[in-house]
C-alpha cells in the first residue's frame, strides 16, 4: 500500500532522515519507537508530505506522491493523519470539524460529474449519461456527512459534543474527535505522530482505546509513539530509528524480548 | 487667566458675526477632507494590504510566488522606511509631473495615504495570519483540502480576530497624519483652523479646539474598536 524508496530529507545542512526504505501492507500496522530526534515524526509527515521529502519517493497505492505532477490533496483524503497536538479546526464545531472536508470533497464530485453529463449530452452520448439518483443535491450531501458523522461519534461516546467547539473539550476527548475526523473521510492508512504525548496521564488510556478499536477493524495504521505497551498489543511490526535511519525491524516480541541493536538495546533498558 | 477667558469668547463671536458661515465652511471642509483622506486611505490599504499579505504567506515553492515577494518586500520597506511627508511631496513634486498628470491635491493625498497604509496593513494581516497555530494549516491540510480552503475557511476567520483592532488602530494613525496634507496645498483639520487663526492674528484657541477635534475623533473610534473587540470575545466565550 505504502512503499518509501530511498527517502530522506534535510532542513537547511542538517541532515533529518538518511535514506529509509520500508513497504506497508494493506491492514498492517506498523510501530515506530525511538529516542526523540531520531526523525521518526519527520518520517511520519513525509508519508502524506506534510514535509516535502529532499529525495527518494513515497509510492501510495502505486501514485509517487513527491511527483509535483500528482495532487497531493486527493491524495491526502485518502490518507488520514493524527496530530500530537490534535489540529482541531477552532473556529469550527465538533461536526464541522468532521464534515467540513467530506462534504467539500463531495461537492466538487457532484459538480464533476454534472459537467460530464452536460459534456455528454451535448456529444449525444445519451448512453453514458449517470442517473439522476446518482447525483445528490447539496442538502442531501451535508445531511449525510452529518448522518456519518454522528455515528462516528457515537462510537467514540462523544455525541453529546456534536455541537461543541473545540475549546470546550479536553485533551483526550479532542484527540478522539481528531481521530474521527479522519475516519470521516474513509482513508486507506491512518498516520499516527505521537498520538497521546501531548495528553494528561489519564486520557491517554481513552485515546489508544479508541485506535485500538481502529486496529481490530482492520485499518492499516502507521503510528509513532512513546506507548510501548501499545507498540506490544498492537503493532505488527515495531521499527526502531535513530539517527535518521531505521536500525531494526522487527515483530514486538523480537523487538521487545530479543533486541540485537545496542542502541535499541539501550533505548529500551531507559524507556521500560 | 483673564487674557485666555477674552480670547475664548472673541473665538466664540466669529461665529456670531457676519463672516460667520465662511469660518463654518472652512472647517466642515477642513474636516470632511481628514475624514475622505483617513478612510478613503485605509480602503485603498486594506485592498493593497490584502493582496501584499497574501503574496507573502503564500507557499515559495515556486519562481513567480518568491519574485512577487521581493517586490512586496521593496514595497513595505519603502514606504515604512520614508516619512509620510516625503512620500507626499515625492508623489505630488515629482512622480506627477514626470508623468505629466494634474490631480487635485486631495486626491493625491488619499492615493499616498492608501499606497503608504497598504505597507502597514499587509503587516498587520500577515501577522495576524502568522499569528494563528500552523497545526491549524496542517490539520486542513491532512484531509485534504488545498492551502487556499484551508486558508479562507480556517485560518483567515480565527485571524480576522487578531486583525480587526489592529486595523482600528491603523484608522487611528492615519486620521492623525493627515494633518501632514498642508505639505501639498490640501485643506485639512489643521489647514481650516490656521486659516481662522492667520485671519484673526490669534492662533491659541483655534489650535486649541482644533485639538478637541482631533481627540473627539480618536476617541469615538477607539470606543468603537473597544466595542468590537468585545463582541469578538463574546462569540468566543459561546465557542
Amino acid at each position: 500500500m505504502i512503499e518509501v524508496i530511498n527517502l530522506t530529507k534535510s532542513f537547511g545542512d542538517l541532515q533529518v532522515l538518511k535514506g529509509i526504505n520500508l513497504t506497508i501492507e494493506k491492514g498492517e500496522k506498523v510501530v515506530i519507537i525511538g529516542p526523540s530526534g531520531s526523525g521518526k515524526s519527520t518520517f511520519l509527515r513525509c508519508l502524506n508530505c506534510m514535509e516535502d521529502p529532499t529525495s527518494g519517493s513515497v509510492l501510495f497505492n502505486g501514485v509517487d506522491l513527491t511527483d509535483m505532477k500528482v495532487d497531493i490533496n486527493v491524495q491526502r483524503q485518502h490518507m488520514g493523519m493524527v496530530f500530537q497536538h490534535f489540529n482541531l479546526f477552532n473556529n469550527k464545531t465538533v461536526l464541522e470539524n468532521i464534515t467540513l472536508s467530506p462534504i467539500l470533497v463531495q461537492k466538487k464530485a457532484m459538480a464533476k460529474l454534472r459537467r460530464q453529463n452536460l459534456k455528454y449530452k451535448l456529444t449525444g452520448k445519451k448512453d453514458k449519461i449517470a442517473p439522476a439518483s446518482e447525483i445528490k443535491s447539496n442538502a442531501q450531501i451535508k445531511a449525510e456527512a452529518k448522518e456519518n458523522a454522528m455515528a462516528l461519534l457515537e462510537r467514540i461516546g462523544l455525541s453529546d459534543k456534536a455541537d461543541a467547539y473545540p475549546s470546550m473539550l479536553s485533551g483526550g476527548q479532542k484527540q478522539r474527535v481528531a481521530i474521527v475526523r479522519s475516519l470521516a473521510m474513509n482513508p486507506d492508512v491512518m498516520l499516527f505522530d505521537e498520538p497521546t504525548s501531548a495528553l494528561d496521564p489519564e486520557m491517554v488510556g481513552e485515546v489508544l482505546d479508541v485506535m485500538k478499536d481502529l486496529a481490530k477493524s482492520g485499518m492499516t495504521m502507521v503510528v509513532v509513539t512513546h506507548e510501548m505497551g501499545f507498540a506490544r498489543e498492537v503493532g505488527d511490526r515495531v521499527l526502531f530509528m535513530d539517527d535518521g535511519k531505521i536500525l531494526e525491524e522487527n515483530t514486538p516480541d523480537g523487538i521487545f524480548n530479543h533486541p540485537q541493536n545496542p542502541r535499541l538495546q539501550e533505548f529500551l533498558s531507559k524507556v521500560l | 487667566m483673564g487674557d485666555f477667558e477674552r480670547k475664548f469668547w472673541k473665538f466664540v463671536e466669529l461665529f456670531q458675526g457676519g463672516s460667520a458661515d465662511s469660518y463654518l465652511s472652512e472647517i466642515s471642509t477642513g474636516l470632511q477632507n481628514t475624514v475622505k483622506i483617513a478612510v478613503i486611505g485605509l480602503l485603498i490599504g486594506i485592498v493593497i494590504g490584502t493582496l501584499i499579505a497574501t503574496v507573502r504567506v503564500l507557499p515559495k515553492y515556486r519562481r513567480l510566488p518568491r519574485v512577487l515577494n521581493g517586490i512586496c518586500s521593496v514595497y513595505v520597506s519603502f514606504f515604512r522606511g520614508t516619512p509620510m511627508v516625503v512620500q507626499l511631496l515625492l508623489f505630488y513634486y515629482v512622480a506627477l509631473p514626470l508623468m505629466d498628470v494634474n490631480l487635485p491635491s486631495v486626491t493625491v493625498s488619499c492615493i499616498v495615504f492608501g499606497l503608504n497604509s497598504g505597507a502597514y496593513v499587509s503587516e498587520i494581516m500577515r501577522s495576524g495570519i502568522q499569528s494563528v497555530d500552523p497545526g491549524q494549516m496542517e490539520g486542513g491540510r491532512s484531509v485534504g483540502l488545498s492551502f487556499a480552503t484551508t486558508m479562507r475557511r480556517i485560518v483567515i476567520p480565527q485571524a480576522i480576530k487578531n486583525i480587526l483592532p489592529t486595523l482600528g488602530n491603523e484608522f487611528i494613525s492615519l486620521i492623525k497624519e493627515t494633518s501632514v496634507v498642508s505639505f501639498i496645498g490640501a485643506t485639512d483639520l489643521y489647514v481650516a483652523f490656521r486659516k481662522i487663526g492667520t485671519s484673526t492674528y490669534e492662533f491659541m484657541i483655534p489650535y486649541l479646539v482644533m485639538a478637541v477635534i482631533y481627540i473627539a475623533m480618536v476617541l469615538l473610534i477607539s470606543g468603537l474598536i473597544k466595542w468590537m473587540e468585545r463582541s469578538l470575545r463574546k462569540s468566543d466565550r459561546s465557542h
